[in-house]
């Protein structure tokens, strides 16, 4: 069926044993931002280390697809630098705005190629870009402050 | 006498199509919009085909038909709420209806009757939908007027046990909900009413989830000013009411200005037309109030009083079905006293946007979130909520799908 487009082993994996939840004390810079539309919520910790991410940490009440991407997203930008988790981001909200014409690049995006499912329904891509947009908003403060 | 909503759903040409490989299309989100009758569609549609031309103006014989037209829609409306025809202003929603009033009543200066200042309270409650609370915040703002409110019980109530701490002497305006869009509680305005006109305070109701579904009188209610949407009650979209008693229409200034709602004007001033015509400046939707009419129409030829035993019996039976599933915890009152057929419900671990996109797999039409009532939600605590909201078109066999859709929902998340 359709639905298990959508729904990914992966993305219910990250659900359910999320990755990096729980705010760190320290951090850079933190942002907090709220869907809308269904009142998903997303706290988000980033620290850097010159222009490497050191730490992503966050805290959330959402549904399964925004709670798994940030799960994701906080994973698979740990430890890059900034330029490659931009290039990550990029590719990311590409495939999620290809209204599912796109695959996405599992050399890239790793687990994140679950997602690709979501672009697909119109009504979820903001649910799966919450966390990333959170992220995007926490590294530009955070280097603001370098 | 009883109608069959099987017979009532072939009056609606979106029955016959199917959603998502072949489902039956079950509608359960009326809340939000309702669908439309053939009717409707044709009454609108006949509008632009054969009558078309901007109201109120123009020398021809189509300006006449479409001003009768939309003339008689207004007499229809207000035969629909026991009011009379220049007690009805047409508005594109009832959110523009609520906004009118509230930007209104800032717009007379200091001598007009409506005329707030920081020596005022404005009293709404928290189980405002956000078109019926931001208005009056901003009026609070605008004007340095308190606003004030009503808490709601854990059992989804009003809690009137502080009503007269509440409706203060100062007290100028109550903006309530007739019913509300999460709870389904339809509030008991009596004593409400009672207290507001012994302050000398002004009733406004959001009839929005009401006028659709039980039979509303506005001089039974005893209110003064109502406020409800064509598109939740079989209408188009495009079209709001707001109704206000004649003797408060003639002071209220108006809040938009332009064509049409002016007798005379200089190049320095002009003069305000009588109600309703002052508060529809510029070419009214006219089609849309036509379409308006051609519902309110289809709704009595069948009787408000009909629909609103089918959906106490429906709603009953939702009630009752809902409690049957486990982890379900319904928001608002339990049984079907002083509430309409609308349910809202948490489903354990589930998170709304899930299972909402569960019964979509399954052809079944919810709502899910905050529902524009977020302090509600935050009072309630509860992140989002999922909502089945029946009406004339629903019956028990979409109940029965819905619980298995749920059902479903449950096997799917918890088994995966």
């Amino acid at each position: 069926m359709q639905l298990d487009s959508l729904y990914q082993e992966v993305i219910l994996d990250h659900y359910k044993r999320p990755q990096h939840k729980g705010l760190a004390a320290t951090y850079d810079a933190q942002v907090h931002h709220v869907n809308p539309s269904c009142g998903d919520e997303i706290t988000l910790n980033v620290a850097l280390d010159g222009d490497k991410v050191v730490a992503i940490t966050w805290d959330g009440v959402g549904c399964s697809i925004s709670q798994a991407s940030v799960s994701i997203l906080s994973d698979l930008l740990l430890n890059k630098s900034v330029a490659e988790a931009d290039l990550i981001l990029n590719t990311f909200t590409e495939l999620m705005q290809s209204k599912g014409t796109m695959v996405g690049d599992d050399a890239i995006l790793e687990d994140a190629v679950a997602m690709a499912g979501v672009s697909k329904f119109p009504a979820r891509i903001k649910c799966a870009l919450l966390g990333w947009m959170a992220y995007k908003d926490a590294v530009v403060q955070a280097q603001a402050k370098l | 006498m009883a109608f069959d909503p099987r017979e009532v759903r072939q009056d609606f040409p979106i029955f016959e199509r199917t959603i998502r490989d072949g489902k039956r299309l079950v509608y359960l989100d009326s809340g939000a919009t309702s669908q439309k009758p053939n009717s409707v569609i044709e009454a609108e549609s006949n509008f632009y085909r054969r009558h078309n031309a901007a109201v109120h103006r123009g020398a021809h014989q189509l300006a006449e038909e479409a001003t009768d037209a939309y003339e008689g829609a207004r007499e229809t409306v207000a035969n629909f709420l026991g009011g009379s025809a220049d007690e009805i202003i047409f508005t594109k929603s009832a959110t523009e209806s609520l906004n009118l009033l509230a930007y209104a009543f800032s717009n007379g200066g200091s001598d007009n009757r409506f005329n707030l200042t920081s020596a005022d309270r404005i009293v709404v409650s928290e189980m405002e939908h956000h078109a019926n609370l931001i208005p009056w915040q901003q009026l609070s703002r605008r004007s340095g007027a308190e606003l004030a409110w009503f808490a709601v019980t854990p059992d989804g109530r009003l809690d009137l046990s502080t009503l007269a701490e509440i409706i203060t002497p100062n007290t100028k305006v109550v903006a309530l909900t007739h019913q509300s869009n999460v709870l389904g509680t339809v509030n008991p305005m009596a004593a409400i009413v009672a207290r507001a006109h012994e302050v000398g305070a002004v009733v406004i109701l959001d009839a929005c989830q009401s006028v659709p579904h039980m039979p509303v009188n506005v001089k039974e209610l005893d209110i003064d000013f109502l406020a409800f949407s064509g598109h939740k009650t079989v209408g188009p979209t495009g079209i709001g009411v707001l109704w206000g008693r004649a003797e408060l229409l003639k002071d209220l200034p108006p809040f938009l200005f332009g064509g049409s709602m002016i007798e005379s004007v200089t190049m320095t001033d002009a003069v305000w037309a009588p109600a309703p015509r002052r508060h529809e400046a510029g070419v009214p939707n006219m089609a849309q109030a036509v379409g308006l009419a051609a519902a309110l129409d289809y709704l009595a030829a069948i009787g408000m009083a009909e629909i609103y035993e089918h959906e106490q019996k429906l709603g009953g039976y939702l009630l009752n079905r809902l409690q049957e599933v486990p982890e379900l915890k319904l928001v608002g009152p339990l049984k079907m006293l002083d509430r309409g057929a609308v349910a809202s419900f948490t489903l354990g671990e589930i998170h709304p946007h899930d299972l909402g996109q569960f019964l979509d797999s399954q052809g079944i039409a919810v709502r899910t979130g905050h529902h524009c009532a977020w302090p509600l939600t935050r009072k309630l605590g509860v992140q989002a909520t999922t909502r089945a909201s029946l009406y004339l078109y629903n019956d028990q066999q979409d109940i029965d799908v819905l619980i298995a859709g749920i059902l479903g929902a449950q096997q799917y998340f918890g088994g995966k």
